[in-house]
C-alpha cells in the first residue's frame, strides 16, 4: 500500500481549489458548472486517498501544533463530504444566485460560488486536527474569512448583504475573543499548544486558577459563536436566512461541526489534564452544562412559531447544538466522544437532506416558507418523502440515524450523572416533534395550491436525495460502521 | 430464521406494495390475511412452558449490546394473535377514502407492523424503536382522514406520545446503566437477571410507560385522538398499540424491581389508578357522542389492568395479561361499528340517534354484544381478566389489622367501576338502538357482509377466551411467573 502523510489531504484541497479558481479566471467558459463538477470530482479524489493515509498517531510528540487521530481522519472525510454536498446544492442554487448577481452574460458570474467552499473545506480539515492555539486560529480565520464572502456574496439581495455584514461584526468580536482568551492561557501557562497546555495546568498555582478559567471561558465564548450556542446564537436566525441556502447549509453543518471538534479538544485538554483540580474540573462542566441547557431551550422554544422553512432550520440548528452540549458536559463518560462524532455525522446527512429538497421546491416557489410545501405529498411525492426523512430524522424518530445520535448523548448524560439536562431534553424533544412535524403537516395534511407548476429534479440530484435517504435509514438501524470509524 | 422475522415483515413489504402498486386494499387484506394465519401457526407451534423461543439474532451496535434480537413466549405469542386478528378486522373494515388510498392502507400497516415488532423483540431497545414506528402513521391517518376537530387530535396524540416515549427511553438509559460493567446489554433476558435499578428509574419507566397507556392523568391525548381517528386506526391504536405499554410493564418493571423498591409509590399509584377508574368513568357517563364515549371507556378501562398489574401477584398479573387481550378485542369491535354507524349517519350525537335496532336489527345485536363485552359480562374474556384481577389486588398489600389495606379499599372502587361502565354502555345502546325511530334513518342500510364477519369473529374469539379462559392463561402465565 501506497503511504501517504496525512497534510498531503489539506495541501491538495488547496491546489484544487488554486487551479480552480484560475481556470475561472482565464477560461471563461459559457456553462460554470463544469467548474462545480471538477471541484466535486477533485474532492471525491482526496476522498479516495484519504484511505491510503499514514496513521500518524506518533506525531503528536514531535509536531505539537496539528494532530492525526482517527477523530480528526473521521471529520476531514466528513469536511470533504460536506463540502462536495454543498457544491453540488450550489449547482441546483445557481439560476436563483445568477439573479442576484452583477455579470456581463447570464451565468457567469457564479464560478467563485463552486470555488470559495473548496477554501472553506481546507480550512476546516485544518481546524479538525488543529493541536495549537495559533493553528487553531489561523485555520478558524481562514474559515471564517472564505464563509463572510461567501454569505454576502448575493451582491444585489439585500437580506444577503444584511447577513454579510451581521456575521462579519459578530464573527470580528468571537475572534477578538478568541484571541483574548489565547493570550490569558498562554500568559499563564507559557504555552500555546494543547499538550504543553495541558502538561502545565496542574501546575497553575491557586491564586492564578480564576485566571485560566477566565481565559478558558473566553476561549468558549468564542467558539459559542461558531456553534451557535445561546447566548451567543443571536447571529444565526438572520444569518442562515439571508445567506445563500448552499452557503447556509454548509455554515449550518461543517462550521459548527468543526468548532465542536475544536471545543472538544480544548475541553479535553483541561478536563482530562493529570491531577487536574477537581474544584476546575467541576466549574468547567458546569459552565457546559449552563450552555447546554439554555441552548436547547432557546433553540427548541424559538423554533416552535416558525413559518419560514430556513428560519425554521437555522433555529433547529440551534437546538442540536444544544444536545452537542449535553454530550460535552458529560464528557467523563467514555461514550461522549463517540456521541458527539456520531451525532454530527448523522446531522450532516439529514441536514443536508432538509437543504436538498428545499432547494428544489423553492427554486420553483421563489420563496422559503413551509406554506410553499402543502400538498407537496401529491405534487412531488418522492421529494416529499425526502423531506419527511429528513424532519423525522432531525426529530429523533427510531430507524433514522437522528434517533441513534441522541441515544448515545443522553446515554452518556445519564452516566455523567446530568439528570438536570436531561430532563430538559424531554421537554425539547417533544418541541421538536411539533415544529418539524409542521412541515410533515403542511406536506401531506394540506391540499396543493392549483396550477401548482411541477418542479423538475436534476437527475444527479435525485441520486444524491436518494443516497441520503438510504443512508439515513442504514445507519439509523446500523450505527456500527460510523462508530468503528472512530476507534 | 425466525418466523418471527416473517410476521415482522409481510405488514412491512405490505405497506411498501400498496403505497406503489395498483390495487392498496387488497393487499393489504392479503398481507393482514397472511399474518393472521401466521400468527394462529404460531400460536400452535409455540410451548409456553419453555419460555422464549423462536430466536433469531443478528448484531447492531455490540459495544452497548444492542443487536436484533427477535425472539417470544407464550405471553408474546398471544400479544401477536392480538395484534394480527385486530389488524384483519382493521384493514377489512376500512372504508377506502378518494384520495391517497394508498397512504391510508400503508400507514394502517405500518402501525400494526410497529406493533408486532415490539411484541416480538427480545431486545428492549429494538421494542422501543418498533413502538415508535407507529407514532408517524397515526400522526398522517388522523391529520388526513380523520374526523371533527382531526388536526388537534392529531398534533396532542403526537407530541404527548413523543414525550411519553422519550420518558420511557430516559427510563430505558437508567434501567441499563444500572447493570454491572461487563455485564450491560439490551437483552430482555440479561436486564431481568443483572438489572439492579433505582426508585428513579422505577417511576420514569411506570411513567413512560403510563402516559403511552393514558394512565390518569396523562389521559387527555386518548379520548379525543381515538374520537378523531378513522375506525381502523382507533382499532389499532387502542386494541393492540396501547397495549405495548402494558406489555412493557410487565416485561421490564414487574419481573425487574423488588418490592422494596416499589413499594413505597404503592398508594400514589393506586390513586392515580383509582382515578382512571373514577374520574374517567363518571367522564365518560357524562359523554353525549359515541366516539368520544369509547374513547373515555377504554382509557377507563387501564384502570382495572394497572390494578392487577400493581398487585404484583401472579393471579393479578395474570388477569392483567387476559384483560389486555379481552379489551383489545372488544374494543377494536366497538370502534368498527361506531365507525359503520358514522359512515351511514354521519353523526354520532345520541340526542340525533335513536331506535336504530329497527332499521338494523343485526348491527344492534352485535353492538350489544361487543357493549356487553367491554362491561364485561360473564361468558367474555373480559369478565374472566377482571374477577381474576379483584381477587389478586384483593390479596394484595401489607394486612393492616380490623380495617381494608390501600390495595382492598382500591379493589373496592375497581368494582363500583363495573357499575358504572355497565351505566354508560347501557345508557348509550338505548340512546341509539331503543326507543322511537328517527324517520331521518329509516332507510339505512344493516351491516355488510365484510364487517359483519369481521366483528363476529372478534366477538367469537373474545366468547372462546371467556368460555375457555384457561386455554389463554396456559400461554400467559408462564411468562409472569414473579
Amino acid at each position: 500500500m501506497i503511504v501517504i502523510p496525512s497534510i498531503t489531504l489539506e495541501i491538495s484541497v488547496v491546489v484544487i481549489g488554486i487551479f480552480l479558481l484560475m481556470a475561472e479566471a482565464f477560461f471563461p467558459s459559457a456553462d460554470k458548472r463544469h467548474i462545480g463538477w471538477t471541484a466535486v470530482l477533485g474532492l471525491g479524489f482526496v476522498f479516495v486517498i484519504s484511505f491510503l493515509v499514514a496513521d500518524f498517531s506518533g506525531l503528536r510528540e514531535n509536531v505539537a501544533f496539528y494532530v492525526m487521530d482517527s477523530l480528526g481522519m473521521f471529520f476531514k472525510r466528513f469536511m470533504l463530504l460536506a463540502t462536495a454536498l454543498t457544491i453540488i446544492l450550489a449547482m441546483d442554487y445557481a439560476p436563483v444566485y445568477a439573479k442576484y448577481v452583477p455579470s456581463t452574460s447570464p451565468g457567469a458570474g457564479v464560478g467563485e460560488f463552486f470555488v470559495l467552499p473548496i477554501f472553506a473545506c481546507a480550512g476546516l480539515m485544518w481546524m479538525v486536527s488543529a493541536a495549537d492555539f495559533v493553528m487553531i486560529f489561523v485555520a478558524l480565520e481562514l474559515v471564517t474569512i472564505t464563509f463572510y464572502i461567501l454569505v454576502a456574496s448575493m451582491r444585489r439581495n439585500i437580506g444577503s448583504l444584511e447577513a454579510g455584514v451581521k456575521y462579519l461584526i459578530l464573527g470580528a468580536l468571537s475572534t477578538g475573543f478568541l484571541v483574548y482568551g489565547i493570550t490569558w492561557l498562554f500568559g499563564l501557562t507559557g504555552h500555546t499548544s494543547l499538550a504543553g497546555i495541558q502538561k502545565v495546568v496542574p501546575n497553575v498555582v491557586a491564586p492564578f486558577q480564576p485566571g485560566l478559567f477566565f481565559g478558558l471561558g473566553l476561549v468558549l465564548v468564542a467558539l459559542g459563536f461558531k456553534i451557535a450556542a445561546a447566548p451567543f446564537q443571536f447571529w444565526v436566525p438572520d444569518v442562515y436566512q439571508g445567506a445563500p441556502t448552499p452557503v447556509t447549509a454548509y455554515l449550518s453543518v461543517a462550521s459548527k461541526a468543526a468548532g465542536f471538534v475544536v471545543l472538544l479538544r480544548v475541553v479535553e485538554t483541561f478536563f482530562f489534564a493529570p491531577r487536574l483540580d477537581p474544584v476546575l474540573a467541576s466549574k468547567i462542566v458546569t459552565a457546559l452544562a449552563i450552555l447546554a441547557g439554555l441552548t436547547l431551550i432557546y433553540g427548541n422554544l424559538a423554533a416552535l412559531p416558525q413559518n419560514n422553512l430556513k428560519r425554521l432550520l437555522a433555529y433547529s440548528s440551534i437546538a442540536h447544538a444544544g444536545y452537542l452540549l449535553v454530550a460535552l458536559a458529560s464528557l467523563s463518560s467514555p461514550t461522549a466522544e463517540p456521541a458527539i462524532a456520531f451525532y454530527l455525522g448523522g446531522y450532516l446527512l439529514m441536514t443536508f437532506l432538509a437543504f436538498f429538497v428545499m432547494v428544489q421546491v423553492a427554486n420553483v416557489a421563489g420563496r422559503d416558507e413551509i406554506a410553499d410545501f402543502a400538498g407537496l405529498g401529491r405534487r412531488a411525492p418522492a421529494l416529499a418523502f425526502g423531506m419527511l426523512v429528513a424532519m423525522l430524522s432531525l426529530a429523533g424518530l427510531p430507524f433514522t440515524v437522528g434517533f441513534y445520535g441522541k441515544f448515545l448523548i443522553f446515554v452518556s448524560a445519564w452516566q455523567s450523572s446530568q439528570f438536570v439536562l436531561v430532563g430538559i431534553g424531554a421537554v425539547t424533544v417533544a418541541c421538536g416533534f411539533y415544529y418539524y412535524l409542521k412541515v410533515v403537516m403542511a406536506m401531506y395534511w394540506q391540499p396543493a395550491p392549483d396550477e401548482a407548476p411541477p418542479i423538475p429534479v436534476a437527475p444527479f440530484t435525485k441520486f444524491v436525495i436518494f443516497a441520503l435517504v438510504a443512508a439515513i435509514f442504514v445507519f439509523g438501524v446500523w450505527p456500527e460502521p460510523i462508530l468503528a470509524a472512530l476507534r | 430464521m425466525s418466523p418471527l422475522l416473517g410476521l415482522i415483515l409481510i405488514p412491512i413489504v405490505g405497506a411498501a406494495f400498496a403505497i406503489v402498486g395498483p390495487n392498496p386494499r387488497k393487499t393489504a387484506i392479503f398481507a393482514a390475511a397472511l399474518n393472521f394465519l401466521g400468527a394462529i401457526a404460531l400460536f400452535g407451534m409455540c410451548k409456553p412452558e419453555e419460555g422464549f423461543q423462536f430466536f433469531s439474532t443478528f448484531p447492531l451496535l455490540p459495544e452497548l449490546g444492542i443487536s436484533l434480537t427477535l425472539g417470544a413466549d407464550g405471553l408474546s405469542v398471544a400479544m401477536l394473535l392480538l395484534s394480527t386478528a385486530v389488524t384483519l378486522a382493521a384493514v377489512c373494515v376500512a372504508r377506502s377514502p378518494q384520495a391517497n388510498a394508498n397512504w391510508f392502507y400503508g400507514s394502517l400497516l405500518f402501525i400494526s407492523a410497529g406493533a408486532i415488532g415490539a411484541f416480538a423483540s427480545v431486545d428492549v431497545f429494538l421494542f422501543y424503536m418498533f413502538h415508535e414506528l407507529a407514532l408517524i402513521p397515526t400522526f398522517l391517518l388522523i391529520g388526513i382522514w380523520g374526523s371533527g376537530d382531526r388536526r388537534a387530535a392529531a398534533w396532542k396524540i403526537t407530541v404527548y406520545l413523543a414525550f411519553g416515549s422519550f420518558v420511557l427511553l430516559v427510563g430505558l438509559i437508567g434501567l441499563y446503566l444500572s447493570m454491572p460493567e461487563g455485564s450491560r446489554s439490551f437483552n430482555l433476558l440479561d436486564m431481568q437477571k443483572y438489572a439492579q435499578p433505582t426508585a428513579a428509574v422505577y417511576l420514569l419507566l411506570f411513567f413512560g410507560f403510563g402516559i403511552l397507556v393514558s394512565l390518569f392523568p396523562f389521559h387527555t391525548w386518548a379520548p379525543q385522538a381515538y374520537a378523531s381517528a378513522p375506525a381502523p386506526a382507533a382499532m389499532l391504536h387502542a386494541g393492540v398499540l396501547k397495549k405495548f405499554g402494558l406489555y412493557g410493564i410487565l416485561r421490564l418493571v414487574t419481573p425487574i424491581f423488588p418490592v422494596e423498591v416499589t413499594a413505597p409509590f404503592n398508594t400514589l399509584l393506586l390513586v392515580l389508578l383509582a382515578g382512571n377508574i373514577l374520574y374517567v368513568g363518571l367522564a365518560t357517563i357524562s359523554q353525549r357522542k359515541l366516539d368520544l364515549m369509547l374513547g373515555y371507556s377504554s382509557v377507563m378501562h387501564m384502570g382495572y389492568i394497572f390494578l392487577g398489574i400493581l398487585a404484583w401477584n401472579q393471579i393479578g398479573l395474570t388477569g392483567a395479561a387476559l384483560t389486555m387481550v379481552a379489551h383489545g378485542l372488544s374494543v377494536a369491535a366497538l370502534f368498527a361499528l361506531s365507525g359503520e354507524l358514522r359512515e351511514r349517519t354521519g353523526t354520532l350525537e345520541f340526542s340525533e340517534l335513536g331506535g336504530l335496532a329497527k332499521a338494523m336489527p343485526s348491527f344492534g345485536l352485535l353492538f350489544g354484544f361487543a357493549a356487553m363485552a367491554s362491561v364485561g359480562l360473564p361468558g367474555f374474556a373480559n369478565f374472566a381478566g377482571e374477577l381474576l384481577i379483584f381477587f389478586g389486588a384483593f390479596k394484595a398489600g401489607a394486612p393492616v389489622g380490623e380495617g381494608f389495606n390501600n390495595f382492598q379499599i382500591a379493589t373496592v372502587i375497581a368494582v363500583w367501576g363495573v357499575v358504572i361502565s355497565a351505566v354508560y354502555m347501557l345508557r348509550a345502546y338505548r340512546r341509539i338502538f331503543m326507543g322511537p325511530l328517527n324517520d331521518r334513518w329509516k332507510s339505512l342500510a344493516e351491516i355488510a357482509t365484510l364487517p359483519r364477519l369481521c366483528v363476529v369473529g372478534l366477538l367469537v374469539l373474545l366468547l372462546i377466551a371467556g368460555f375457555f379462559p384457561q386455554l389463554l392463561i396456559n400461554y400467559i402465565a408462564p411468562a409472569l411467573r414473579p
